[in-house]
């Protein structure tokens, strides 16, 4: 058993009772790493002399008795679009491939503050776009269960690092489901929190109005943990919101008596893999042995999520990806014989097809002519997804469905048709949308390959997502299994 | 101009920018001081790294809106700001956060005075935006350099409408916006600084049609005058174009101050779509009643309405009032020498002719002189008194604008008092018309003139002092008498 199996305050009192040290966690999760990252491919660079300086800075500590961090000494990989100072921040890209960020992200300030280890950067689909890791720039990353699959994505690189245990807990971040659907595919904990919970300080922008920074760990309480590390007001963040932060590990009181469950319809239809729509209803049987009630309900207007999401990221992404100029920093093209080439090579030369594919895509939806037609109705849709939820919410504590209609798919199968590609988003995309917090727990296996299991809450509601999650998770085994490398 | 224009109506609309003199940058902490060595004044935010998000300068939004507010404009009780796409090296995020359907200002105008008539110009709208860096180029064009100091200077852009009739009108235009803008202090507005910045456009139509001409768009005029002249130029290009039964083309041309002439912009004219959209990583902005009031409040009397209290409590004439409050530091001058002399017409001749032909002969500012409202309105009532000669009083207030000291304490160490007593200065005239007989003789002969410089050598002899009007009376007392 690996140490990361422990619970964390199983390993705080190991440190508190000196059985262990930091430096014997950044230790296990650097030899874990040199044993498996060759199979698996999600670390894009490790940070070994910071991590072990960090290590000893912690032992240090620990032998004085100060009080400590809530994730105190754990070993945490981290997205590589979120900002972290000194330490290069590529966002899977090769235009990013030299860039060393001079600021620290608030999520990152707030780990150093709950005193965590970071261990290294992680991969990613490149800028955060797409579900199967295959765009990254630099390397695939393989599902720790089947390394012929993809580990899902965007935060395919954090998923699988956890699921492979290299690392105690990972950071994603989530626009339309890339925590919850690799957390889903490799068989690990993921949770989007409200839109405005986390701060974006320091998250490489994709798309502004849906990026959500959140944690992916092997347990619910993990989850819990880590959210409570990370979460709350940024004034560096216009739209962080500035609310309360309860205390979310108190939540976790496995009770889900007389919980109202909603289960729309659309997330079980058409293209939802019979064995993901079986682990879903034996889920269901679960909670009704837990004294919760469920209901087929309609989210109607589902179906126009994809094209509506599709319509704002990319329209985001466009505006937001203009700064990758070659001009301040990053990667320019040593063809540029002038200032046009180096805004035309850089970035024709820097960026990958799908994040070409998509700022081509905005830059249309927002074209003079175009604008009315597709951004503005797509924020209409955008309106009556939310109305969709809201509805639902006035009758149901929480709404349950699949992560994603399939288990995690062949790395290859699917790369050459992104429609397909996008359409996998079916489940995910509408909580981005509504900007409400979303949970994938493990909840069954197909073929070797996890299934995930979706848990959706009102707006800022997390202690229910994660509490409902957690007496799913208390109630079965799923997240006891490991896979074998 | 040419007889050939007079069959043109010239229809001129300007795009003005003000920088807003807020202590930091509109959407982060860094200073907004000018002339720091480049890129001193940056941060990952203004620098546009990658993560950064902007945060709304509140002080801006307050200045915006008073800006607005003192231009009569109907203020926004929900505003947004959108992002401008473009790419250029000055650019750090490749869009420029600005305001495009929702302005923080609609609807307001400006009065200008054109030849002793008002005249209203409207005002589209105002909207807040951030500015962009500094290029410079260097090696002979082949490099180009990029100070990012000036990124994130909160701006405003004052869109008027297409209701200037004349390149006159244009220039009083931008003094009335100049003197609103000072009045509020949301700017120091110095074109040469490029915290006021003009870009102009232009068409000409025949008397009587309605639909506008072809416009051409102007700038890089960098002050007042070279707005004025450059819209002379380009008002008589295109009238030349029409006469000859050309076509004036739309484009964007630059004003070159040596020459006086405009010229097409170099490169290709290329029509930008800037894709507008809500920036997304900003909240709306709401803007209540009681922020509105309070915002209101500050905003102190205006220009036109300074100028009509002159014209109906001091009698000034109105063009008199019009100089004087086109800046409140001058306004705020002349009010204060009235606490210490009543006559206003005295004090508004010494602001116009001694005061502010000095600070032009200078190139000086009002602010950089030491004069102060007790001084000028106490020299005068040493006038009154008879004190001093108004000729020795121009030599006092020099000194006054040079020193700040009092003028009663420059006529006591100078000695400058003038010679009242009617025998000492008897001598004096005496001793004058003995030395020039043919002065004398002229006089005599009918040449009133010739009395001006036996005057003059009295006062010659006097250093200045001697009672002018005394001296005068005992000249032809003198010559009288002989």
């Amino acid at each position: 058993m690996s140490l990361f199996d422990l619970k964390l305050q199983d390993i705080h009192n190991r440190l508190t009772n000196k059985e262990l040290s930091v430096s014997d966690l950044v230790d296990a999760s650097l030899a874990r790493i040199q044993a498996v990252d060759d199979k698996v491919g999600a670390f894009l660079r490790v940070d070994e002399e910071g991590a072990r300086a960090a290590a000893r800075r912690l032992d240090d500590k620990l032998a004085s008795g100060e009080e400590r961090g809530l994730l105190f000494g754990l070993p945490a990989g981290i997205k590589d679009n979120i900002v972290t100072e000194g330490l290069i921040t590529t966002c899977a890209s090769k235009l990013l491939a030299n860039y060393v960020p001079i600021y620290d992200a608030t999520v990152m300030k707030k780990l150093k503050a709950a005193e965590s280890v970071t261990i290294g950067k992680l991969n990613m689909d490149e800028f955060a776009m797409g579900g199967s890791n295959e765009n990254s720039a630099f390397q695939l990353t393989r599902n720790p269960w089947n390394t012929e699959h993809v580990p899902g994505g965007s935060s395919g690189g954090s998923a699988a690092a956890v699921a492979a245990g290299e690392v105690y807990f990972a950071l994603g971040s989530d626009t339309g489901g890339s925590i919850r659907q690799p957390a889903a595919y490799c068989g690990v904990v993921g949770l989007k929190p409200t839109y405005g919970l986390v701060s974006r300080y320091g998250l490489v922008a994709f798309a502004s109005s849906l990026d959500q920074i959140g944690p992916l760990t092997k347990n619910v309480e993990d989850a819990a943990y880590v959210l409570q590390s990370i979460a709350g007001y940024d004034r560096f963040d216009s739209t962080s919101a500035n609310v309360d932060i309860p205390d979310y590990v108190s939540a976790l009181t496995g009770d889900v008596k007389g919980l109202k469950i909603g289960v729309p319809k659309e997330y079980m239809g058409e293209g939802i893999d019979p064995a993901v729509k079986e682990a879903v209803l034996n889920a269901l049987k679960t909670f009704e042995s837990l004294g919760a009630t469920w209901e087929e309900i309609s989210m109607p207007h589902t179906e126009y999520a994809i094209a509506a999401y599709y319509i704002i990221a990319s329209s985001e992404a466009s505006s937001n990806l203009a700064r990758f100029d070659g001009i301040r920093y990053g990667v320019r093209s040593p063809n540029a014989g002038n200032l046009l080439e180096v805004f035309e090579k850089s970035r024709s030369e820097g960026f990958g097809p799908e994040v070409k594919r998509r700022i081509m895509l905005g830059t249309y939806a927002l074209s003079s002519g175009y604008y009315d037609a597709y951004y503005l109705k797509a924020q209409k849709v955008r309106t009556l997804v939310k109305q969709d939820f809201d509805r639902a919410f006035e009758q149901y504590d929480v709404i349950i469905g699949p992560t994603a209609p399939t288990p995690a798919f062949r790395i290859g199968s699917k790369i050459h048709d992104p429609l397909t590609m996008y359409l996998n988003d079916i489940c995910t995309i509408p909580v981005n949308l509504a900007g409400v917090p979303a949970i994938s727990v493990p909840c069954g296996q197909a073929d070797g390959l996890p299934i995930g299991l979706q848990i959706i809450g009102k707006a800022f509601d997390e202690s229910t997502v994660l509490r409902v999650a957690h007496a799913f998770e208390q109630s079965t085994e799923y997240h006891k299994l490991r896979p074998s490398l | 101009m040419t007889a050939t224009q007079s069959k043109y109506e010239t229809v001129i609309g300007l795009e003005v920018h003000v920088e807003l003199h807020t202590r930091t940058k509109i959407f982060c902490g860094c200073s907004t001081s000018f002339g720091a060595p480049p890129n001193t004044h940056t941060c990952p935010v203004c620098l546009g790294h990658p993560g950064v998000l902007p945060v709304l300068n509140r002080q801006a939004v307050e200045y915006a809106m008073k800006a607005a507010m003192a231009l009569n404009c109907e203020i926004a009780t929900d505003a947004k700001f959108d992002r401008k796409n473009y790419f250029y090296p000055d650019s750090p995020k490749a869009y420029q956060i600005s305001q495009y359907d929702q302005p923080i200002g609609q609807n307001g105008w400006i009065d200008i005075e054109v030849n002793g008539e008002t005249k209203r110009i409207g005002i589209t709208r105002v909207h807040l935006e951030e500015d962009a860096g500094k290029l410079t180029h260097v090696d002979g064009g082949m490099a180009s350099l990029v100070d990012f100091n000036r990124v994130g200077t909160p701006l405003i852009e004052i869109v008027s409408e297409p209701d200037i009739r004349s390149p006159e009108e244009a220039r009083l235009y931008l003094e009335k916006l100049r003197a609103i803008m000072l009045y509020c202090e949301v700017s120091d507005v110095k074109m040469e600084e490029g915290s006021l910045r003009c870009d102009a456009n232009i068409s000409l139509r025949p008397y009587g049609q309605e639909k506008f001409g072809t416009r051409t768009e102007l700038k890089n005029m960098n002050s007042f005058r070279s707005v004025q002249r450059g819209l002379e130029y380009e008002q008589w290009r295109q009238a030349d174009i029409l006469d000859s039964g050309g076509e004036v083309v739309q484009e964007t041309r630059r004003y070159d101050d040596e020459s006086g002439k405009t010229f097409p912009m170099r490169g290709k004219e290329e029509s930008h779509d800037y894709r507008y959209f809500p920036d997304p990583d900003l909240v709306r902005l709401h803007i209540d009643d009681e922020w509105k009031a309070r915002v209101r409040a500050s905003i102190p009397e205006l220009p036109d309405s300074r100028k009509a209290r002159y014209v109906k409590d001091y009698g000034l004439p109105s063009y008199d009032a019009e100089v004087i409050t086109a800046s409140k530091q001058l306004a705020d001058f002349f009010e204060d020498s009235l606490n210490y002399t009543k006559d206003a017409k005295a004090v508004a001749n010494w602001i116009m002719g001694d005061l502010l032909g000095y600070l032009n002969a200078n190139n000086l500012e009002f602010s950089q002189v030491k004069v102060t409202g007790r001084g000028l309105g106490e020299m005068i009532g040493l006038i009154e008194k008879g004190t001093i000669s108004g000729k020795i009083a121009k030599t006092v207030f020099r000194e006054m604008l040079e020193t700040g000291k009092s003028p009663q304490s420059i006529v006591e160490e100078k000695g400058l008092v003038q010679i009242n007593d009617e025998g000492a200065i008897k001598a004096v005239v005496e001793k004058v018309v003995a030395n020039n007989p043919q002065s004398v003789a002229d006089f005599k002969a009918g040449k009133e003139k010739a009395i001006g410089f036996l005057v003059g050598q009295v006062m010659k002899e006097t250093k200045g002092k001697a009672n002018p009007g005394l001296v005068n009376k005992l000249i032809v007392d003198a010559i009288n008498s002989l």
